[in-house]
């Protein structure tokens, strides 16, 4: 019996190969970042300097934290569809209420919104258990409809994006851009939130068996309602510094970073049924799609081309993972 | 029995809300008349059959996220097709929509099918790929639409034998949807693959044992749902003569007549009836809503905001009835 025990069973080479990529997700996906920085340096010799580091980073960080939300809601098996319009309101807010009002309360002002979505978002998933995904569709049609109104209530006074968030979005210090000073304290926040604070548990417990996490004493409704608020505030803050990075304040500015921000957490090896996944390897997944993106443009692939492109990567990655976490 | 009479009553409720409001329209506008529930018919033929799509699908136990995408993909295709074309090549262009709408359905089944993974992730991730392949086919609004098309949505049908003020109460809109709608939904209906649908939508493992096909089952319904998709697209681009590649608000719409039209998001319950009653209720309220004379943006608040009651109310009664029908 202990022999056969201890006898090591032959194990083929895909198998281990799976069980590494199961294992430390991580490596794989910093190995194919490499790829494609190497593929872009072929097609473009000498596009990898200093200042494209700079930008891809400066491109990557909305994006990463917006992918963040996404890894957060989807560790709960649900997603947050709502983060393009709460970031695209508190931006558009923010700059034209900036013109006639202190800094301050136009930054209170202009997270109003993103805490009143949120909030919404968590009581329809958290207490009347409608789908995430319908919930934050709805809740975002809404908001627009809001920003549609409060537009022409302003169209007048003009807005301007202020100094600050200017600084945050497009400055560079010392070749490192100014947006790391906002992203790298949100992204310790994050990683030390889901990885050694009790809410962080909670979110993966519930996404793992929300059956056993309920009958253990989760409060399902309050963590659901905190994680909302939470996911719709860093989208809110988002939106601030993206205005900074785009310049042009308009009604559909994070529009485009929805589809990316889902298909970064998911390349990043969170499971979209919940349960599984990190806030490093979203990290990664958005860098990725960020290098894929300049990649793409430089071979002139039309926007249609690249949410095609973008589409089948979330279908083949999730096909992949159901596989691996299947085998084991 | 008793199940019957409760959804056949929950159809006569919504039915005798349609006829209230129906009412309280022609108290808001006495003038309201023929002409104007031409126009009703003609606003709510792209949703029905978007609703149709969903319904279908819903039934089955599913769900179908890339319905409004799907819509605008075939919506712009016809559209593309039709430019600068002459009047006859549209009775090409017409069954060559409906039947790319049928194998893109059946692809959306075939993945869920194959890979595995739930209808909700491979449906959205045909989202974006359907998204995608809209901007591709038409970067802009554009397009056209043959003449005889656009006349076959406008007046009305003479019927022999009606006197003239009760023939114009008969939209041609209104018959075409009929029609359409009645040539597939009926004999479906009435057949093994109909009950099928059902079958696989309320128990999927006792539709197994009973010998019904259900991967088979399920590429159909999905195909069938591409199909009214088609429909929509065709119905919109005849509508606006124009092909949009931005999806509208259909997705939420159509989850939401769904639910007010009685099918049970869990699938195995309701008819196609009550959707489409929903849908007109849903439409007359917007009606309403602009002859009241209120801002159109503050309308599409008020519209999302009653989209997403609903949905919450029918997330919570089967919230509700799910420890009831478990303990019967």
């Amino acid at each position: 019996m202990t022999d056969i025990a201890t006898m090591p069973r032959p194990v083929s080479f895909g198998r281990r190969l799976k069980r590494f990529m199961a294992d430390r997700p991580l490596i794989p996906l910093i190995i194919l970042l490499i790829i494609l920085v190497v593929i872009l340096q072929i097609l473009r010799p000498g596009i990898v300097n200093e200042r494209w580091l700079a930008n891809t980073a400066k491109f990557a960080i909305p994006l990463a934290i917006l992918a963040g939300c996404q890894t957060m809601t989807m560790l709960t098996g649900g997603i947050d569809l709502s983060v393009g319009t709460v970031a695209t309101m508190s931006a558009f807010i923010m700059a034209t209420q900036i013109v006639n009002q202190d800094p301050t309360v136009a930054f209170l002002l202009a997270m109003l919104p993103a805490v009143l979505i949120g909030l919404v978002n968590g009581i329809g998933v958290g207490v009347f258990r409608v789908h995430p995904l319908i919930m934050t569709l709805g809740t975002s049609l809404i908001g627009t409809g809001f920003l549609q109104v409060y537009q022409r209530t302003v169209i007048a006074s003009g807005a301007k994006i202020p100094d600050f968030l200017n600084w945050l979005g497009t400055g560079v210090t010392y070749g490192f851009p100014n947006a790391l000073l906002l992203f790298v304290p949100v992204a310790v926040l994050i990683v030390f939130m889901l990885n050694r604070t009790g809410f962080g548990r909670l979110l993966y417990a519930v996404g793992d068996n929300e059956r056993a996490a309920r009958l253990s004493g989760v409060r399902y409704w309050q963590v659901i309602t905190a994680l909302y608020i939470l996911s719709s505030l860093l989208a809110g803050i988002t939106g601030l510094l993206y205005i900074g990075l785009i310049k042009a304040p308009s009604l559909s500015l994070a529009e485009p970073l929805v589809l990316p921000s889902v298909a970064a957490a998911v390349i990043g090896g969170t499971s979209i049924f919940g349960g599984r996944g990190g806030y490093m390897g979203t990290i990664i997944g958005a860098l990725i799609l960020t290098v894929l993106t300049t990649l793409l443009t430089i071979l002139q692939m039309p926007e249609g081309g690249r949410r095609i492109l973008f589409g089948f990567i979330v279908l083949f990655v999730t096909a992949a993972y159901l596989r691996i976490v299947e085998d084991r | 029995m008793s199940r019957f009479f409760r959804n056949q009553g929950w159809v006569a409720g919504l039915f005798a809300l349609l006829i209230f409001l129906f009412v309280i329209t022609k108290l808001i506008q006495p003038g309201y008349g023929s002409g104007d529930f031409g126009s009703l018919a003609r606003a709510v033929l792209p949703y029905a059959f978007a609703v149709a799509a969903q319904t279908v699908v819903v039934i089955a136990g599913g769900i179908d996220l890339s319905v409004a995408a799907m819509m605008a993909l075939t919506s712009v295709t016809a559209a593309s097709m039709m430019n600068g074309a002459s009047e006859e090549y549209a009775l090409f262009v017409v069954p060559f929509v409906l039947a790319m709408g049928l194998v893109l359905g059946a692809l959306n089944g075939i993945l869920i099918v194959v890979t595995r993974v739930p209808d909700i992730v491979v449906t959205l991730a045909m989202l974006f790929v359907l998204q995608g392949a809209a901007l591709l086919v038409l970067g802009a609004p554009g397009g056209a639409a043959a003449e005889w098309l656009k006349a076959s949505v406008i007046g009305t049908v003479p019927i022999p034998g009606l006197p003239d003020w009760a023939d114009a109460w008969v939209p041609k809109a209104l018959v075409l949807l009929v029609v359409c709608l009645c040539i597939v939904w009926i004999p479906l209906r009435r057949s093994r693959l109909g009950l099928s649908i059902y079958a696989i939508g309320s128990n999927e493992l006792a539709a197994f044992r009973s010998g019904v096909p259900v991967a088979r089952t399920r590429i159909i319904a999905y195909a069938l749902s591409g199909l009214f998709a088609a429909l929509g697209g065709l119905s919109l681009t005849i509508s606006t003569g124009i092909g949009a590649p931005i999806p509208g608000p259909y997705l939420l719409a159509s989850v939401a007549a769904v639910v007010l039209g009685g099918v049970a998001l869990g699938g195995g319950k309701g008819g196609l009836l009550g959707p489409i009653i929903a849908v007109f209720v849903l439409r007359l309220v917007r009606t309403d809503l602009t002859l009241l004379a209120i801002d159109p943006n503050v309308t599409a608040i008020i519209e999302g905001a009653i989209m997403v009651a609903v949905v919450m109310f029918g997330a919570f009664i089967t919230m509700r009835s799910r420890p009831a029908g478990a303990t019967p």
